[in-house]
């Protein structure tokens, strides 16, 4: 685990309850994630993995507990014994550090491929319009997707609007990016393309990401951690040499088992 | 004039220029009625999903209200109750209105029928929520709701006849001035059944070939 020199984890997680409706998904769960670290979210399904992506872009509301992005807290707050929402102004302060690709891409079908990446640079962080669609060509250039410039994003492939996607939530110079099962929709053929594509940007960037997947050998090369996840719990934590040749836990043997075959 | 044919010619030559001055009232009354109605609806659509419910809980008694109610009904209604306004301008008022909260139901579906996963990427791309409604949801929704649009102006069209209780001279009620000077029905009736009818078909295919190319 790498820290940096002030030591503040990019992301903390303290004591985060989140329930839907009877069904508690995580139980006061409390991790964090150094800068620049690449962690892979493993486990069965079900087991909170994408929960903490989503709590983290705040498309799900925590029922309890902290979220720390840079010591920063993020969706609530303590005042005093009081658990208090934090109100959207600020929240989007913090937001603007985190970045995220969905496993169904999410693209914007009304706009063009350009339009859909130089839309938040513009929009929200106010760059012109000269320089977003400058650094969304330099983005759309390492995606290896130029060529789609200007195609409607309806007229591309599954790998095509993924690398798009990709590209959409670099041109928003994230601290921290979130993967959220983004090969699980492609076919079988082109998901090495947009390993590929990751590869790439966790190799020539110092980007905090935070990714579940179910590609085994990916997550081996791309991360430094592995946090294995079974009913909202930690369950196993280690490097992944170690985490998937020699797993010390009994649950992760079982489901490393049946992942692997 | 024959007296004895249940049909002539001549009658339906006469009446067409009168018919064809009604016909456009008919499509103006369409027209501003539409425009009213799918703006409004909009509005409508978007206030319904206010988070308080005392701004959704009257809205929803005014809509529902409008819409049990006969068009006939409320186009003589506010005729009464607007001596100064000229009765045309009240048919594209009520016209509209009315409509609009059928609309507001077309605007609604299309809103829903964005995937959640675009509001999703919106939020993970920091949008304001103003931009993400017009940028974004807005586009999407109001391509689903065309056809329904469409289809509604189909059905306000038909529907303007009512104009003639407040007065408005609109195809039906030259067809019956006529036939009050004239004694002669029939002609100046099947003369309006048929504009009806080829002004509303084609734009009745329009709207289908609409619908299938935008599903």
């Amino acid at each position: 685990m790498t820290t940096t020199s002030n030591g503040t984890p990019a992301i903390e997680f303290r004591d985060v309850v989140k329930r839907f409706g009877d069904n508690v998904v995580l139980d006061k769960l409390n991790f964090s994630v150094a800068k620049g670290d690449r962690v892979t979210l493993i486990g069965p399904s079900g087991s909170g993995k994408t929960t903490i992506l989503r709590l983290l872009m705040t498309l799900e509301e925590a029922n309890g507990g902290l979220i720390l992005i840079d010591g920063d807290p993020y969706t609530h707050e303590y005042k005093g014994d009081r658990w208090v929402e934090i109100p959207e102004k600020r929240r989007r302060v913090v937001r603007n550090r985190v970045g995220m690709v969905f496993q169904q891409f999410n693209l914007f079908p009304n706009m063009s491929v350009l339009e859909n990446i130089i839309e938040a640079p513009v929009h929200v962080l106010g760059l012109s319009k000269k320089d977003a669609v400058e650094r969304a060509e330099q983005l759309l250039e390492q995606v290896g997707m130029s060529d789609k410039r200007d195609a409607r994003c309806t007229q591309l492939s599954g790998g095509q609007q993924q690398r798009v996607a990709i590209a959409r939530a670099l041109a928003m110079d994230p601290e921290i990016l979130l993967l959220d099962e983004v090969t699980s929709a492609l076919d079988p053929e082109i998901v090495a393309d947009v390993l590929g594509v990751l590869r790439e940007i966790a190799r020539t960037t110092d980007i905090t990401m935070l990714l579940v997947t179910h590609e085994m050998q990916f997550a081996r090369e791309v991360s430094n951690r592995v946090l294995m996840f079974d009913h909202g719990q930690i369950v196993e934590e280690a490097d992944p040499e170690t985490m998937f040749t020699n797993p010390s836990h009994e649950r992760t043997q079982e489901f490393l088992k049946a992942v692997l075959g | 004039m024959n007296e004895d044919s249940l049909w002539s010619w001549e009658t339906a030559w006469d009446v067409l220029p009168d018919l064809l001055r009604g016909l456009v009232v008919t499509i103006e009354a369409t027209v501003v009625g539409m425009v009213i109605a799918s703006i409004l609806g909009l509005f409508i659509a978007l206030a319904m999903r206010a988070p308080t419910r005392w701004v959704r809980g009257p809205l929803r008694f005014v809509v529902d209200f409008i819409r049990m109610t006969p068009l006939l009904v409320q186009l003589v209604f506010v005729w009464l109750l607007l001596v100064d306004i000229p009765p045309l301008v009240i048919g594209f008022g009520v016209l509209g209105v009315h409509y609009a909260t059928y609309m507001s139901e077309v605007y609604r579906a299309g809103i829903e029928a964005v995937p959640a996963g675009q509001w999703e990427a919106a939020t993970a791309l920091n949008l304001p929520k103003g931009r993400t409604w017009f940028a974004i949801i807005l586009p999407q929704a109001i391509r689903k709701t065309l056809p329904g649009l469409g289809n509604y102006a189909v059905s306000m069209f038909k529907e303007t006849p009512f104009l003639f209780a407040i007065t408005v001279v609109e195809m039906y009620q030259a067809a019956q001035n006529f036939g009050a000077n004239t004694f002669s029905y029939i002609e100046p009736l099947t003369m309006v059944g048929l504009l009806f009818l080829i002004v509303s078909y084609p734009t009745s295919l329009l709207v289908r070939r609409m619908e299938m190319r935008l599903a």
